[in-house]
């Protein structure tokens, strides 16, 4: 049912093209429709994942045996992070978020290769779905950990080959992705829109976008070398054919560590747009953001030896690896004191888009500060390996990338579903999310400190009341999810008619209908200011 | 310098060309992550790598390198050809790129063959009784000249996609993006061998 | 579909940008022959980036192109070149 359209066109949820029924959203080019399918299958994987890892904390609430074998144990963990790495966090943001709103955000109509765009995501539900069977066909799920480091991931008997060649077809549905948005950005930009009035998610996306393009195809390559290795004893990773195993630990975290990149670089684009709408304010260092970003994509190629430094490494590559580490810290501290810096003085209204976007930036710091202990050699021999790694990237991705993502969606559920959600609701959902979230996560760090390793099963008794509180904390956090998906669903069913632009915001999208029309703008804009005006006294700082 | 698109049949040119680039950019990565392989392990082995490299046959080689930078011409030919409009002369070079690109994969079939009657091939045991550098070499060979010739072998389907459209009309010279790419595409296929081919024929 | 003024390669061009290659080829082939140790392996790769330059510049008209795409082009191979020193950093103070 239409809720609002232009003059001349129905809204993109409406249309009705060549195809009908299911085959005009499973057939449709339209990048909308696109971003929609990703969101939904990005939902019911995350809940896949999100509950196998409750029931890995379900099993550590305690010593020994709780619910499972420790082989079932391993299974999880791994699949735990495959799928959550590959299917949900790396292609998360930009999927959903690129998909929709990157056309819109630089007045065009669609992205430079529609099609291109729909074979990503079949191929992306293939590897996904791929992800998930390898649990359970054959020599059983595998047990690798979603790292897959040889020589146990050449020796498992479970199904690893399945994994690999999931991860593989997922990395192309990126690869594509990324070099879909790097053409439409230099293509296809409204008129008057030069880079430098180019708003702050598109250029998050355009950072991103060359480490997905120049990055994935190296792990790509990694995991057929891993196929080799099962299948055909090619020796490269095998130091009894001369081989090397920590060549392959080279090899997966020059992806690797540049995938954090991917999936934290839009979190921080998205960021960025909500601070100056709800402060009613534009963007403090804009160019410092657009340098910022593609300082952290290329200083980001070069720190990965900082997962490796208790492998071997010579000591030069190792103190190396760690200063860059450092470096790369800078450009993250630079955005925050921008977003911060954004908000003050400014007309703040405290939305759950905004509430999001500031625990984003609490929870990033503890994980990125946390990053440095790591990313120093002393400490790393200490910390290596254990539950404080653990905590330390699940405050990153998860109160990072996954925050980015909840802020998101309630910044633009109304623009993409037509429909307001309840605010009450969404702030208990909030209340529950974080408290859940750091109760769940920070006694991780302890732990670890303590010497709780990491993918372990069992563990000394002494670490047990960290353990529990962590437990607690996961269900908490469960049921603010469940909350909040709740509520945005409903939300997007039965909410009140949301208007054009319910936040006051001053980019594109804030100026077509909700939900927007099927070509995007009855007319192609021309963009005649740099973005970020508010029409107030702050425009003239 | 934008263009926009509603739903146009063809893809604006520089838009189009542009995504050909950047996807020859992860092919250049793809292989990178087995040309980083192969240096390590030849820093490492490199006496051994000399030795096996003398049981690659260079004279063939040099025919697939010859092979594959005629084919190069040719397909730039096509473009060219295209370009002023002369149908005939463009399918004629684009059928030669074809040919030489089988004759290179001809050639590939009787250099591996040869190789698997001796017993040279991953897993073996010929293979095991050498020396570590020769085994990884030997690794190196099949995986890094295999993956490049499954390029050759999508690039082959790419020209005879052409080879149709020229025929068609449907590239023509107005409309030639897909040969265009194409023609990239084989070039880099060209640009892949250049690195390959003195690297495990020529350390002898 | 526009093709702003494009420049069209003539065939004697092309074909002497295969002579060139060939040459190269053929030269390269040869100085193998002779034993200067690593220095002949740096020969040879030397030669084959000359021929991947000539490659990209005239068959695949990167002469002709933006200078947008030209350092595009020099960026990614620089980039893999310093991806392969650093993992060198590694290998070759162990």
């Amino acid at each position: 049912m239409s809720i609002s359209g232009s003059e001349t066109q129905v809204s993109y949820l409406d249309y009705q093209g060549k195809h009908k029924g299911i085959w005009s959203w499973l057939l449709s080019t339209d990048h909308k429709r696109i971003g929609l399918l990703y969101l939904y299958a990005i939902i019911v994987f995350f809940f896949v994942a999100a509950i196998l890892g409750l029931l890995m904390r379900i099993e550590l609430i305690a010593p020994g045996r709780t619910i499972m074998e420790p082989q079932t144990y391993n299974g999880l963990f791994t699949i735990h992070g495959i799928i959550m790495i590959f299917v949900i966090v790396i292609p998360g943001l930009a999927a959903v978020f690129g998909n929709f709103f990157l056309p819109i955000l630089i007045g065009a109509r669609d992205v430079a290769f529609p099609k291109l765009n729909l074979f990503s995501w079949y191929l992306y539900m293939i590897g996904a779905i791929l992800g998930v069977l390898s649990q359970f066909i054959g020599g059983g799920a595998p047990d690798t950990g979603w790292t897959f480091y040889v020589p146990y991931s050449v020796e498992s008997s479970t199904n690893v080959i399945y994994a690999l060649t999931a991860a593989f077809i997922l990395g192309f549905s990126s690869i594509l992705t990324g070099l879909n948005f790097i053409v439409t950005i230099h293509r296809m930009r409204a008129p008057g829109m030069g880079w430098m009035r180019m708003p702050l998610f598109p250029w998050a996306l355009y950072a991103t976008a060359w480490i997905q393009v120049l990055a994935t195809p190296i792990v790509g390559i990694t995991l057929l070398m891993v196929i080799a290795e099962r299948v055909l004893n090619i020796g490269f990773f095998d130091p009894a054919l001369g081989g090397d195993p920590v060549l392959f630990q080279h090899l997966f975290w020059i992806y690797s560590h540049p995938a954090v990149y991917i999936m934290i670089l839009p979190a921080m684009g998205i960021v960025t747009e909500i601070f100056p709408t709800f402060s009613q304010k534009p963007v403090f260092g804009y160019g410092a953001i657009v340098l910022s970003s593609l300082a952290i994509a290329f200083v980001g190629y070069f720190v990965w030896g900082h997962h490796m430094f208790t492998s071997g490494m010579s000591y030069n590559a190792r103190w190396f690896f760690s200063f860059l580490t450092f470096i790369v810290a800078v450009p993250s501290a630079i955005k925050v004191f921008n977003w911060i810096s954004t908000m003050y003085g400014g007309s703040i209204d405290l939305k759950p888009p905004l509430l999001y976007a500031i625990s984003f930036i609490f929870l990033f710091m503890i994980g990125g500060f946390t990053g440095l202990v790591l990313g120093s050699l002393a400490t790393n021999v200490h910390t290596h390996d254990t539950a404080f790694v653990v905590a330390h990237f699940h405050y990153i991705i998860f109160g990072g990338m996954g925050f980015a993502f909840f802020a998101a969606i309630h910044y633009w559920a109304p623009k993409m579903f037509g429909r307001m959600y309840n605010f009450r609701v969404a702030n208990i959902a909030w209340v529950l999310n974080f408290t859940g979230f750091n109760l769940l996560y920070f006694p991780l760090f302890i732990v670890g400190l303590q010497g709780m390793p990491r993918r372990s099963y069992d563990y000394l008794p002494q670490f047990q009341s960290g353990h529990v509180l962590s437990t607690v904390g996961a269900f908490i956090l469960i049921a603010g999810l469940l909350l909040m998906v709740y509520n945005l669903v409903r939300g997007a069913r039965k909410g009140e008619v949301a208007p054009a632009n319910p936040w006051k915001g001053v980019t594109l999208e804030w100026k077509i209908p909700s939900p927007p029309p099927h070509e995007n703008f009855d007319d192609i804009p021309v963009i005649t200011s740099k973005p970020y005006l508010f029409g107030n006294n702050s425009d003239n700082k | 310098m934008s263009v926009h698109n509603t739903h146009a049949e063809h893809i604006d040119s520089e838009t189009g060309k542009l995504g050909m680039w950047i996807f020859l950019f992860t092919e250049l990565f793809l292989f990178g992550g087995l040309f980083l392989v192969y240096a390590v392990f030849r820093a490492k082995y490199s006496a051994e790598f000399h030795i096996a490299a003398g049981e690659l046959n260079a004279f063939i080689g040099t025919m697939n390198t010859v092979f594959l930078l005629v084919s190069s011409m040719t397909v730039a030919m096509s473009l060219t050809a295209i370009q002023k409009g002369d149908r005939k002369l463009a399918l004629f070079l684009v059928l030669v790129t074809i040919l030489l690109a089988a004759l290179f994969m001809v050639n590939k079939y009787f250099e591996w063959s040869h190789k698997f009657e001796y017993g040279i091939y991953p897993g073996s045991e010929v293979l095991k009784n050498m020396s570590h550098g020769e085994l990884l070499f030997f690794g190196l060979y099949y995986m890094m000249t295999g993956l490049h010739a499954l390029h050759v072998l999508v690039g082959m389907v790419l020209l005879s996609i052409n080879v149709v459209k020229i025929k068609s009309g449907s590239v023509n010279s107005n409309h030639y993006l897909m040969l265009e790419n194409s023609a990239l595409y084989w070039h880099l296929v060209d640009l892949i061998w250049i690195f390959l081919f003195p690297l495990l024929y020529l350390i002898t | 579909m526009k093709h702003e003024d494009k420049h069209i390669s003539s065939y004697a061009s092309l074909a002497i940008v295969l002579a060139v290659l060939l040459f190269l080829t053929a030269f390269s082939v040869w100085i193998t022959g002779f034993h200067f140790g690593a220095f002949t392996v740096a020969v040879a790769l030397i030669i084959a980036c000359v021929k991947v330059a000539t490659v990209l510049i005239n068959f695949m008209h990167l002469k002709f192109e933006n200078l947008f795409l030209k350092l595009l082009v020099t960026g990614v191979f620089v980039m893999f070149a310093l991806v392969v020193v650093l993992t060198f950093v590694d290998y070759y103070f162990r």
